[in-house]
């Protein structure tokens, strides 16, 4: 199962990196948004995907999952989607402000 | 007792979100922020002291033990960045006072500020790897809105690189501590530092202690990470930048050293004398060019601000008590004087209202305070005795000849003249020449907006003349950091 996971985290890394590689603005914000899922899905499948009984209920059991990466992968889904929504309002801004979302055009150049 | 070590996280945190309700009440604002940030300073004090006297000091939050629970930790290292945080808090926020317009106040200024010192003081005082990364979060989050404050063109066009670039460290940060945890099964710091002592650290722990590497080389702006710097500290106005300048970096420089003295240093020879030392060497050299080939003077003091971290790196990549204790002391010494010299650009920008150099001439005969203070905080930053640089390059560059690391001793010693030499640009250009502004610009008065860098200016004078205690202050903090069996002792209770 992680194997599969690791693959499926690969994928999404590799279309991330793309998105953030293009020129236009929204592109790049979706690029950040799904980096952040692949490291969320990183986070689960890097403490072993156990199939057994809940944790702390049943001390005693064989396997249980690890509830710290759970715990963990909250917080950060939660400072993922903060910082992705001042992302979109930024993007906006911007877009508003220079009238384009090329970032070719939002270059700058080295005189002003 | 030890419950006392959280308010440096706390006070900023509801004196932050009170601020938010008052908005609309400069005055209230005004006095509520600059009360608690002299709070805050003589709490940094304190602390400090009573670090100094008792030792580490060690808050378990919720009575959870480690390594279980989530620990703050205040050791002499802590301590010391959260007394210069405070420094330079209160006087970027004096500073502030009378520079930023009332739009700007109104729009939230003093509640982001606040916020960013809880990030800033939460990543100093955390023991939790995790912590770490939620409170650079906290402080990225804030520091978003204060690059973007105003939202003119040239800051929001810069301000979005600059998000996105930490935007995707931050997943990289979560990625080594995923990798971390899945390897040693831990992410408390000090009980890192055991699991890495008895995996040897070679293979798979070197390919993560690279990647934390890289995501805190790229917030501290280290070769060759550093492009997003230069441009987008030029946006914000005066107070904001020398905030950054001052602060941001340094919270970047400060992960690494806590990291590299405290989990990963099993492998110096690999890690510390190669790839550190590498990165320290080129990011002092191609920062100080970047700044000798500026004519503008905010962009010359942001380029070095990258010169400079290369200093610091340098002493963790030497790794003797000597070097290390020269890299802190060399941090204290730049985060005031950078502070400082971001604060001149602005109220230079005052009289003349530009910061292009060939714009600027003839102000050390209508401004001679502005014009001799600046002059003494340049010539400490190029190293010129009897000033805090000085003191603080000196046993850096020692340590690099006593190690046999001759090259980059050489580069350091090339840095400082080029330094000297790129200050001195700004020094001629502004300073001295033809007038270049009108009569009526000379007519400015600018006592106001130096009140809150002299103090700045008198520190950096008191560092180097006192350097004798100063460093033997840094001397007893290396020592404890490079002593890592002293933390885990602390927060473990073994």
């Amino acid at each position: 199962m992680e194997i599969v996971m690791s693959i499926v985290i690969g994928i999404v890394f590799a279309i991330s990196v793309y998105l953030l590689l293009s020129r236009n603005l929204i592109r790049v914000i979706l690029g950040t948004l799904t980096i952040s899922h692949g490291v969320h899905l990183l986070l689960i499948t890097m403490s072993e995907l156990q199939r057994g009984a809940p944790p702390l209920l049943n001390i005693g059991e064989e396997n249980f999952t690890d509830p710290l990466p759970q715990a963990l992968v909250l917080t950060a889904i939660v400072i993922a989607f903060g910082v992705t929504s001042m992302l979109l309002v930024m993007g906006y801004r911007t877009y508003k402000e220079h009238n384009t979302e090329d970032l070719d055009q939002l270059r700058g150049s080295a005189d002003e | 007792m030890n419950n006392i070590i959280i308010l440096p996280i706390i006070i900023p945190f509801i004196v932050g979100a009170l601020l938010i309700i008052f908005a609309k009440h400069h005055k209230l604002q005004r006095v509520i922020s600059g009360l608690t940030s002299i709070i805050l300073l003589l709490f940094a004090i304190y602390l400090a002291v009573l670090v100094y006297m008792d030792g580490i000091i060690v808050l378990e939050a919720g009575d959870w033990p480690a390594p279980f629970g989530i620990v703050l930790v205040a050791d002499m290292f802590a301590t010391l960045m959260l007394l210069l945080t405070a420094i330079l808090a209160i006087a970027c926020l004096f500073f502030a006072f009378k520079t930023i317009t009332p739009k700007r106040e109104r729009f939230y200024f003093y509640p982001f500020y606040f916020f960013l010192l809880v990030g800033v003081n939460g990543a100093f005082l955390t023991g939790d790897i995790f912590n770490l990364f939620v409170f650079f979060e906290v402080l990225l989050l804030a520091s978003y809105g204060l690059i973007v404050h105003g939202g003119t063109k040239y800051q929001l066009r810069e301000s979005f690189k600059y998000v996105i670039i930490n935007v995707f460290t931050s997943a990289l940060f979560v990625v080594a501590v995923a990798w971390l945890y899945s390897v040693t099964g831990t992410l408390n710091m000090a009980h890192l530092s055991e699991r890495v002592a008895e995996l040897e650290q070679t293979g798979v722990v070197n390919t993560i202690a690279m990647m934390l590497f890289i995501v805190f080389a790229t917030k501290g702006a280290l070769f060759p990470l550093y492009f997003w710097l230069p441009k987008s500290y030029f946006g914000p106005p005066a107070a904001i930048a020398a905030l950054f300048g001052g602060l941001l970096t340094k919270v970047g420089i400060y992960a690494i050293i806590r990291v590299f003295t405290l989990i990963f240093y099993h492998d110096a020879g690999y890690t510390h004398k190669t790839i550190i030392t590498i990165a320290a060497g080129f990011t002092m050299l191609l920062g100080v060019l970047g700044a000798v080939s500026q004519f503008d003077f905010k962009r010359i003091l942001s380029y070095h601000i990258i010169s400079q971290v290369g200093y610091m790196v340098m002493g963790l990549g030497i790794f003797t008590p000597l070097a290390v204790a020269g890299a802190i002391y060399y941090i204290a010494h730049h985060m005031i004087v950078k502070t400082a010299l971001f604060l001149f650009e602005g109220a230079t920008k005052r009289v003349t209202g530009v910061s292009d150099l060939k714009q600027m001439g003839g102000l050390l005969k209508t401004h001679p305070w502005l014009a001799w203070l600046f002059f003494i905080t340049a010539i400490s930053l190029a190293g010129i005795p009897p000033f805090s640089g000085f003191f603080s390059k000196f046993p850096i560059i020692l340590a690099g000849f006593q190690e046999g690391q001759y090259v980059i001793a050489g580069v350091a010693l090339l840095v400082g003249l080029l330094t000297l030499f790129s200050m001195m640009k700004i020094f001629s250009y502004v300073f001295w020449g033809k007038q270049k502004h009108t009569e009526e610009q000379a007519n400015i008065k600018i006592g106001k907006l130096l009140a809150p860098i002299a103090p700045l200016v008198a520190l950096t004078i008191i560092l180097g003349l006192a350097a004798e205690p100063m460093f033997q202050y840094s001397l007893e903090v290396a020592e404890q950091i490079m002593d890592p069996q002293i933390y885990v002792d602390s927060v473990l209770k073994e």
